[in-house]
């Protein structure tokens, strides 16, 4: 029988070693898996390349491995939220790299490595900063910048529902990076917030198949994730 | 009058039409949804992977998973769908969206827009600004017409770091509508009791009035010129 569940967030990341590159899901607060980031910050796990969206918020989960000095550099397309100020602080000591990709971009490599393929020519770009040094092809009369796979060792999801074998289906706007990060990483982690039956999910609501996850762990919801007063005073 | 930033938002609402898919950016263009008619039908886009994004949600009433891009609780209209940031991006970059409200630091006489680095930000961002700017046909920004420190942000030349190249189509501003064609900057619209050379003055590129150049039309509560009493 396949069973990929653990006990607990602490046991689903203890492979995760030091210097690893990590995809993180999520987008804001949906689709964080937040627990699983606690649990490395937990265990120590430092010298870390991280692969997010933006750059963590507050003083928790990645904002966190910020603050705690853990991550050594940060490919994202929006480190500037208001609450990234752990990495804002690193970043200014340089304590931190930062490699800046446009977000399409940043989901096109991720995906690119989750589909085997090779690169890909994307018209975002061209004449930018964010292209400079790198190949332009004309296609159809139209510059298109080349641009590279981006895997990882692992990657940490977050799921609203899941089963054993791994079959995972995602709530609204949670799903954003998550299925994606889901297909690019050697080891795929992921958290959801309830665990259920095989053949509890229809076929249908599975979004992310269970061949691509390893590990699976419920989780309770950490309320730190969403206080809608304070992001509402803060912006 | 001087428009306040709703009366801009206001008077882009305006030239959405029927159908429309929009990406909205975050300042003014946030605001236009506000000013939408409820006669027309038309869907905002959202890069998190939303298309039917609903007004922001009343307290108390929040859901954690529905988010837009600008991370505010927000709710979904009957008949949205939410998807992954793959599909997200394929409606941007597959030029599939009909229009996309961006916010500028400059936007020069040919197109060219900057909106992602302001001079001396020291940690820099981009988000989806540059797959929108690139990708969406027609680009119209949003924005005051010249900066907090009184200086023109509609320029012969963008000083700042390029987000796309010849990408927006038009301009609208607390005191004009713009349009950007081949040969230039063309005035289309004046906010009401605004001279075209006035508009020219705090403008750093050369405008041609256009012959039906035209005093927009926005309600009088949209007046941003605060009056002495």
């Amino acid at each position: 029988m396949i069973d990929k569940t653990v006990a607990n967030c602490g046991e689903a990341v203890a492979q995760v070693f030091d210097g690893a590159s990590i995809m993180f899901g999520g987008f804001g607060n949906p689709g964080v898996p937040a627990n699983l980031i606690e649990a490395i910050r937990r265990q120590g796990t430092t010298n870390l390349v991280a692969i997010h969206n933006g750059a963590g918020i507050g003083d928790f989960a990645l904002g966190g491995l910020f603050q705690d000095g853990r991550i050594r550099k940060l490919t994202a397309s929006f480190p500037i939220n208001p609450g990234s100020w752990a990495f804002r602080e690193r970043y200014l000591k340089g304590d931190v790299e930062l490699e800046l990709v446009p977000q399409g971009t940043l989901v096109e490599r991720i995906r690119a490595a989750g589909a085997g393929l090779g690169g890909f020519y994307t018209p975002t770009g061209p004449g930018t900063e964010l292209a400079a040094g790198k190949e332009v092809r004309i296609f159809n009369g139209r510059e298109y910048v080349l641009e590279m796979p981006l895997d990882a060792d692992f990657a940490l999801i977050k799921a609203y529902r899941g089963d054993r074998l791994g079959n995972l289906s995602y709530r609204k706007a949670m799903r954003n990076f998550n299925p994606i990060m889901a297909t690019a990483a050697k080891v795929v982690i992921v958290e959801v917030e309830e665990l259920v039956a095989v053949g509890s999910l229809s076929m249908e609501e599975i979004h992310t198949p269970g061949i691509f996850v390893d590990h699976i762990v419920q989780i309770n919801r950490d309320p730190r994730l969403f206080d809608p007063q304070k992001e509402r005073s803060a912006s | 009058m001087i428009l306040t930033r709703e009366g801009i938002a206001y008077r882009v609402a305006g030239d959405l039409p029927e159908g429309s898919y929009v990406n909205l950016g975050i300042g003014i263009p946030s605001m236009v949804p506000a000013y939408l008619s409820s006669d027309k039908e038309i869907f905002i886009h959202s890069e998190n992977g939303i298309l039917g994004v609903g007004p922001m949600a009343a307290t108390g009433e929040e859901d954690p998973d529905v988010v837009d891009a600008a991370k505010g609780y927000v709710t979904l209209v009957p008949g949205a769908s939410v998807f992954d940031h793959v599909t997200s991006f394929t409606i941007i970059r597959g030029g599939h969206l009909t229009h996309a409200i961006i916010g500028a630091i400059e936007v020069a006489a040919n197109g060219d827009l900057a909106n992602w680095r302001m001079p001396g930000q020291k940690v820099p961002g981009v988000g989806g600004a540059m797959d929108i700017a690139f990708n969406v046909k027609n680009l119209f920004v949003a924005m005051t017409h010249v900066s907090n420190k009184g200086e023109p942000k509609i320029v012969a030349r963008c000083t700042s770091p390029l987000t796309a190249p010849h990408c927006v189509r038009r301009i609208f501003t607390d005191l004009a509508v713009i349009d950007v064609e081949r040969e230039g900057l063309v005035l289309r619209e004046v906010a009401p009791g605004v001279e075209p050379a006035a508009v020219q003055a705090q403008t750093g590129a050369p405008l041609r009035v256009a012959g039906d150049c035209r005093e927009m039309d926005v309600p009088v509560e949209f007046n941003g010129v605060r009056l002495i009493d």
